[in-house]
């Protein structure tokens, strides 16, 4: 019996097996399937970038696999790929650049993406009426330059990140110091705490995510960084190699977008200096695992009473034209509870933080004062605004 | 400026041996190409910009550990009991002709730690490739899964049904259905760990080619799950035979359930007493079954009729099945090698059961229970499911005979302490 003694990297045989089979063979059945991927991949399609792979070994059957086994849902339209390394995004474009168009807007491959994290651009946002906005958020996701990404890096690659983040972050200090608690050694008293603060993240259960390979391992080289305030939170190696979040209670929006623009930035300088910046580039901004993800990576919400305006017929035309969107206070997928909607910006490419969050500002401030009048019974139609 | 690269000229005072990394702990692609010899043609090299050698490989240098080794610290199953780091390491680096690699073959025992009393096997073959590639590995895990089976052993392989001695009368009164499973994989093509689509759909054509050809009792008719009616699916379900996406972590971190539903389904004959699992978990699983307790008839249309005649039809287009002179049968999970055979009977023991030497009594007979759900569930109203324990290293009618033979004297054990007297006098010996 034969068996071959191969020297990494492998040249991904596997790959080259599969090409002996015909590409109607390879082809996955997605007549069943509703998400971006399944829109966009034509057998065609699938024939022209079946033979490609990354630098790493990724190829176009790891990209689409999440999208194979998790045909979709009628109404919520999921992506159904996802990128394995950096070069995902060019070596696939052909596949990617019409993913990203139908779910971004119809941004077009030649267009250029503007990252603008200086939070002094931004206006007001500092009195939002916290008799109605209960809190504020802001999160993104940063991936690190050098290494693959979630669906497709090694153990290795993983701890390196890990082992990175966690000195660039406890390097951090005044409002910034913190700690770091790994997934896999924390105390239950330390669990406790983090459930209690709503950080914790668990192993994804969500078969979109686990389809991808991204919970292989679990939970190695995973874990939870805060700041002693508990305003600044890193949640490292889940979906993104790095999910960065903001926030605290009431509604000054304005200075929660100032502590995540400046803890982002001292960790990239720190990333920098030991040459791994993020990645990025000027077509799709911040490059994270899902195309979903690209441009910004960031949500900006609050969570804002709206009882009246909620059940308003009006409340989803107003949402729209203010390029905002709603989920419950659980987030993605949960409803809203006594009136306590999450409204945060529904773009991510195209348009810079500073441009996003200023669209939830804006907007939020709108819409309290729309509740407000609806409370006092009067009409709200000269406050309609124009599709932004 | 420009500075003429003063650093990297200061560094050359040393000689190519000074300035050489420690790469002996290193793992990565850098470490695996740069030998002393390249260091030293390179180092005197800049580009335009003046970066050197030095700055191009720092970062390998500084990060050793392509640490890729898996923490098997809270784990309990067979691949983390054998896996060394020494053995992780040599084994990183070989693949199977078809690409399967080490990591392929032990993921789902790293996602899976393992339960404290149920030793799980925590490794799955890509291939038939597999078994012979990381060997190291699985050898001792076969051998302690397997009560010993050694590299050298050789594997009995006895389908003739005429070799069992009875196994016809089973009391139907205790014996309430008897069963018969095993799996086959089709030479020539990944297991679902690590297939294609396109190889996936092609075992299923061969599949239904073969199976379509089956005549008289055996004629039936395959139910494709990804285009099956809720009629049809119904009607499975109630019969038993509906088989679902698996939902253990154990078999989804292995990767087998890719492409759900696609080239999966379901065949049996019109007289739903032989049934053929089409890429579940391996490439076929084969069962017959039957109520009451002829075994000896559930046995001969097993693998007289029904599995000879398919495994003609699959070798006349090219495709034996996977087997060796070792290891028997070659399936997905180590723990089915051999001959992959699981046969077994619902029996009412409420007495025997509740007897203190139960355990005891199945041990020496060399046999198992499970509740009448299967496996990991309890046993109802006293019925158990009893079958062999054994797989590799007897023979499929050496396994069926400690059924039969172990079942006939459990039943009169029951029928003496229903009566009230002993059966210290019908103690076996360990088999």
């Amino acid at each position: 019996m034969i068996h071959e003694k191969a020297i990494m990297p492998f040249g991904n045989t596997h790959n080259n097996f599969k090409l002996n089979y015909k590409v109607e063979d390879e082809y996955p059945d997605l007549s069943k399937h509703n998400n971006h991927m399944a829109k966009a991949l034509t057998k065609e399609l699938y024939g022209k970038l079946r033979d490609k792979q990354t630098p790493s070994g990724y190829t176009l059957d790891d990209v689409i696999q999440t999208g194979v086994d998790n045909p979709g849902h009628p109404f919520i339209m999921t992506v159904g790929c996802v990128a394995g390394d950096e070069e995902s995004y060019e070596v696939f474009k052909d596949l990617l650049d019409p993913v990203i168009s139908d779910r971004h807007g119809g941004y077009k491959p030649t267009d250029k993406h503007r990252t603008d994290l200086n939070y002094e651009n931004l206006k007001g946002g500092d009195d939002l009426d916290p008799n109605y906005v209960l809190s504020s958020r802001v999160r993104t996701g940063r991936s690190i330059k050098g290494f693959t990404l979630p669906p497709h890096n090694s153990r290795g690659e993983r701890r390196i990140i890990e082992k990175l983040s966690v000195e660039a972050l406890t390097s951090l200090d005044g409002e910034f110091k913190g700690k770091y608690y790994p997934l896999k050694s924390m105390t239950d008293a330390e669990q406790e705490q983090l459930i209690a603060d709503h950080f914790l993240f668990d192993k994804p259960v969500s078969p979109l995510l686990t389809c991808a390979g991204m919970a292989r391992d679990w939970p190695d080289a995973r874990g939870i960084w805060h700041n002693d305030n508990k305003s600044f939170l890193v949640w490292v190696n889940e979906e993104d190699h790095l999910r960065v979040i903001s926030m605290e209670k009431g509604g000054n929006m304005r200075e929660v977008f100032r502590r995540f623009c400046v803890g982002l930035k001292k960790i990239e300088e720190i990333f920098k200096k030991h040459d791994h910046g993020f990645m990025w580039n000027e077509h799709l901004g911040y490059i994270l695992t899902c195309p979903s993800n690209l441009g910004t990576g960031l949500r900006g919400g609050v969570h804002v009473k709206l009882p009246k305006l909620s059940t308003h017929p009006k409340f989803e035309e107003i949402l729209t034209r203010l390029r905002l969107q709603k989920r419950g206070t659980g987030g993605v997928d949960t409803a809203s509870v006594g009136g306590v909607f999450d409204i945060s910006n529904a773009d991510r490419l195209g348009s810079s933080e500073v441009e996003q969050v200023q669209m939830v500002v804006d907007g939020v401030k709108l819409m309290v004062e729309m509740e407000k009048k609806l409370e006092k019974g009067e009409a709200i139609d000269s406050m309609i605004p124009a599709q932004k | 400026m420009p500075f003429g690269n003063t650093h990297n000229q200061l560094k050359m005072k040393f000689s190519s041996e000074q300035e050489y990394p420690d790469l002996s702990k290193h793992n990565n692609h850098m470490a695996k190409v740069l030998s002393p010899a390249m260091y030293e043609r390179l180092r005197s090299k800049q580009t335009p910009s003046g970066f050197t050698l030095d700055d191009v490989i720092q970062t390998g240098v500084d990060n050793p550990a392509d640490d890729e080794l898996p923490d098997l610290s809270q784990h309990n199953n067979h691949m983390a009991k054998v896996l060394t780091p020494d053995m992780y390491r040599r084994l990183r680096e070989r693949a199977t002709p078809n690409g399967f690699t080490i990591d392929g073959v032990i993921q789902t025992g790293v996602d899976n730690p393992g339960h404290p009393f149920i030793m799980t096997v925590g490794c799955v073959a890509g291939d038939e490739e597999t078994y012979e590639v990381f060997k190291e590995l699985l050898d001792p895990v076969i051998e302690d899964r397997h009560g010993g089976y050694k590299p050298t052993d050789k594997h009995k392989t006895d389908l003739n049904p005429d070799n069992l001695k009875g196994g016809d009368d089973l009391d139907p009164n205790y014996v309430l259905s008897s069963r018969v499973r095993t799996g086959r994989s089709v030479r020539g093509f990944c297991l679902p760990p690590h297939c294609s689509r396109g190889e996936r759909r092609a075992v299923e054509k061969l599949s239904i080619e073969a199976l379509a050809s089956l005549t008289g009792d055996l004629k039936g008719k395959y139910y494709a799950l990804k285009n099956m009616t809720d009629a049809e699916q119904q009607q499975l379900i109630d019969d038993h035979f509906l088989f679902d996406k698996p939902v253990s972590p154990l078999l989804l971190a292995s990767g087998m359930a890719r492409d759900w539903p696609d080239a999966r389904g379901i065949w049996h004959n019109d007289n739903k007493t032989f049934l053929v699992w089409v890429n579940e978990e391996d490439h076929l699983r084969v069962i017959s079954m039957q109520k009451g307790g002829n075994m000896r008839e559930v046995f001969h249309r097993c693998f007289c009729t029904g599995l000879t005649k398919i495994e003609t039809l699959f070798k006349e287009r090219g495709h034996a099945f996977m087997w060796n002179e070792h290891l028997g049968y070659v399936l997905t999970c180590p723990s089915n090698l051999g001959t992959g055979l699981r046969a077994g009977v619902h029996v009412k023991l409420p007495n025997m059961s509740k007897n203190a030497k139960f355990e005891e009594v199945l041990k020496k007979l060399r046999l198992q229970k499970r509740g009448t759900g299967g496996v990991d569930t309890a046993a109802v109203g006293g019925v158990f499911d009893i079958s062999n324990a054994d797989r590799l290293g007897f023979s499929e009618v050496e396994l069926v005979q400690m059924v039969v033979d172990g079942i006939k004297l459990l039943v009169e054990m029951e029928k003496r302490l229903e009566k009230g007297q002993s059966i210290d006098d019908l103690m076996p010996a360990q088999k």
